[in-house]
């Protein structure tokens, strides 16, 4: 659905008498494939926005070639954008017209006639929920409500693939699961939603594939649970005293599914293995089985936070 | 066909904005009034007019020229709005034409324009200004065209500085020597020869003095054919100049 070779973009920015080019977007390969949700991952300023704005004609790369939908993004910029949608970070909505005038025009400007253009305004009102307001002015609407309007303005023409810019970014928790079911929604309807976050829950939660983007470059690309399973795999904690400390780590250092053992400083043992749901009654019982205590035992998993550590060398909530 | 179906469709939007808001309507036609009642009645013995109708005659055609001008210079700011809201950005996903989405707004500040200028006009009659109709038309053409190429101009700069604060010095620099040099309020034929030369390179200086021989009922002036030639050019250049703005990326 989407292919991309090398993509690049650089900004001039002048700071004084200074002019610095600012190597925004570094070459990005990336494949997306129809009918998934696919997120763009990586702390503000990694390029995700630039990525998204060539992508959807808004920005001409300075080089690299991309196929969106069947079209040449280089060559027949006027086709993709016929074949595509997009909602912007920051919104798009007018204060002073109603969703349905938004809509309406919206659809219009796709040319499509009138009266089709009146029948999907209804139709993506009464889908997003919005017909109550739907005559009201935008300045009306709340944060969630108009982030709804504004994603059905992005898909009023039936596009392949809708671009999110950073669809939850400012909503409250309830809006923003709300929002996740909208999404969800669009990709049962066969659409193709390209997102950018910053929230690793919602990449984790939300999308089918995942790429990390840190100063211009994919760093990272694969499904959550590959990305979390390639970095470490799963460690479990054993909580024990520090009496039998020594004698647990002797039984369970031989056992095969170990790949790693620790102590943790917490007190205890760590246990890196491969899957921790399998691991974990098999540490039970042995233990058990040589008359060992323990106090508690608690399975943790990578988070994409991991991943993004691992990759990048920092945290993302850091960042 | 694509272009005029787009035009129209960003300008009826515009202007069901605007009549929403009627508030524009006083605003635009209240300083205008202020000038007709509190100005122009100084001008009758500053022009050493014969009658009041005479002066009235002199002074109306500048007014309109000058409130083309302003009209047009000052739209840039409704487009910051609309840039800052993402409207534009939303628009230029779509396939619509770039040269309509400056169209149907340009045209939409020539027909608040042209409503003003009748409003003055109608109330110019009441002081015993008498045009001939085909004058008057021909005048409003002229009207036209000076707002077509103002309001166009303006959003182009609008899209390259993209901020209030500096379209607004902007635009007044550029206003101000424009208005002085252009014989708007009295008629430079009061002005030194230096002066009168500056003038001669100002276009609206042009406009006005045909205006003027139109409101006079001179058709034969040369200087209506002239103006109106003029602004012509003038007008088509800033809408391919400013269409080009719309057209690139914006940031």
């Amino acid at each position: 659905m989407i292919e991309t070779r090398g993509l690049r973009k650089s900004f001039r920015s002048r700071a004084g008498r200074e002019t610095k080019t600012v190597d925004a977007v570094r070459g990005v390969n990336l494949e997306v494939a129809e009918g998934e949700i696919f997120g763009f991952l990586g702390p503000n300023g990694a390029g995700k926005t630039t990525t998204l704005r060539m992508l959807a004609t808004l920005i001409e790369p300075d080089g690299g070639e991309a196929a969106i939908a069947g079209a040449d993004l280089r060559k027949d910029p006027a086709e993709v954008r016929r074949r595509i949608g997009y909602v912007a970070q920051g919104g798009s909505t007018w204060d002073e017209s109603t969703a349905r005038e938004e809509l309406v025009l919206h659809a219009r400007l796709y040319g499509i006639a009138k009266a089709e253009a009146h029948r999907r305004a209804a139709r993506a009102l009464d889908a997003f929920q919005l017909s109550e307001y739907a005559d009201r002015k935008c300045k009306t609407y709340s944060g969630g409500q108009r982030r709804r309007v504004e994603i059905a303005l992005g898909i009023i023409h039936e596009p392949k693939i809708v671009f999110l810019d950073e669809p939850t970014t400012g909503l409250d928790p309830q809006s923003r699961a709300h929002m996740w079911d909208e999404i969800r929604r669009l990709r049962t309807e066969g659409m193709t939603v390209f997102i950018t976050t910053h929230y690793l829950d919602e990449a984790d939660a939300l999308c089918d594939r995942i790429a990390i983007m840190d100063h211009g470059e994919v760093v990272a690309e694969g499904t959550p649970a590959e990305l979390k399973r390639e970095i470490s795999g799963e460690v479990v904690l054993v909580g024990l005293d520090a009496a039998t400390t020594p004698r647990a780590a002797e039984l369970l250092d031989t056992e095969a599914y170990v790949s790693k053992l620790e102590t943790a400083d917490e007190g205890g043992l760590r246990l890196y293995v491969d899957e921790g749901a399998t691991a974990i009654p098999q540490v039970l019982r042995r233990l058990d089985h040589a008359g060992l205590e323990l106090r508690s035992i608690e399975l943790h998993r990578p988070s994409l936070d991991d991943v993004f550590l691992t990759k990048t060398g920092r945290s993302l909530r850091e960042s | 066909m694509k272009l005029a179906r787009d035009t129209w469709l960003i300008f009826q939007r515009q202007i069901q904005l605007l009549l929403r808001n009627p508030v524009w309507v006083f605003v635009g036609v209240f300083q205008p009034v202020m000038y007709l009642l509190l100005f122009a009645p100084l001008l009758k013995p500053a022009l050493n007019a014969p009658t009041q109708a005479e002066a009235y005659k002199i002074f109306v055609p500048g007014l309109l020229v000058l409130l083309a001008i302003f009209g047009g210079l000052f739209q840039g700011f409704g487009l910051i709005a609309e840039l800052r809201a993402g409207v534009i950005e939303r628009s230029r996903v779509t396939p619509v034409s770039r040269l309509a989405l400056l169209l149907g707004r340009s045209l939409r500040d020539v027909v608040s324009l042209v409503a003003q200028a009748v409003i003055i006009t109608l109330l110019a009659l009441l002081f015993d200004l008498r045009v001939f109709i085909g004058y008057l038309l021909l005048a409003y053409l002229m009207l036209a065209l000076i707002a077509l190429m103002t309001s166009a101009v303006s959003y182009g700069v609008a899209l390259k500085v993209k901020s209030e604060d500096a379209l607004a010095p902007l635009m007044n620099t550029v206003a101000q020597p424009v208005l002085l040099l252009s014989g708007i309020l009295l008629p430079l034929t009061f002005a030194p020869g230096w002066l009168q030369g500056v003038a001669k390179w100002n276009p609206f200086s042009w406009s006005v003095d045909g205006v003027r021989a139109l409101f006079a009922g001179d058709l034969s002036n040369d200087k209506v054919w002239q103006g109106l030639t003029i602004i012509a050019v003038l007008a088509v250049a800033g809408v391919v100049w400013a269409a080009r703005q719309f057209a690139r990326s914006v940031r």
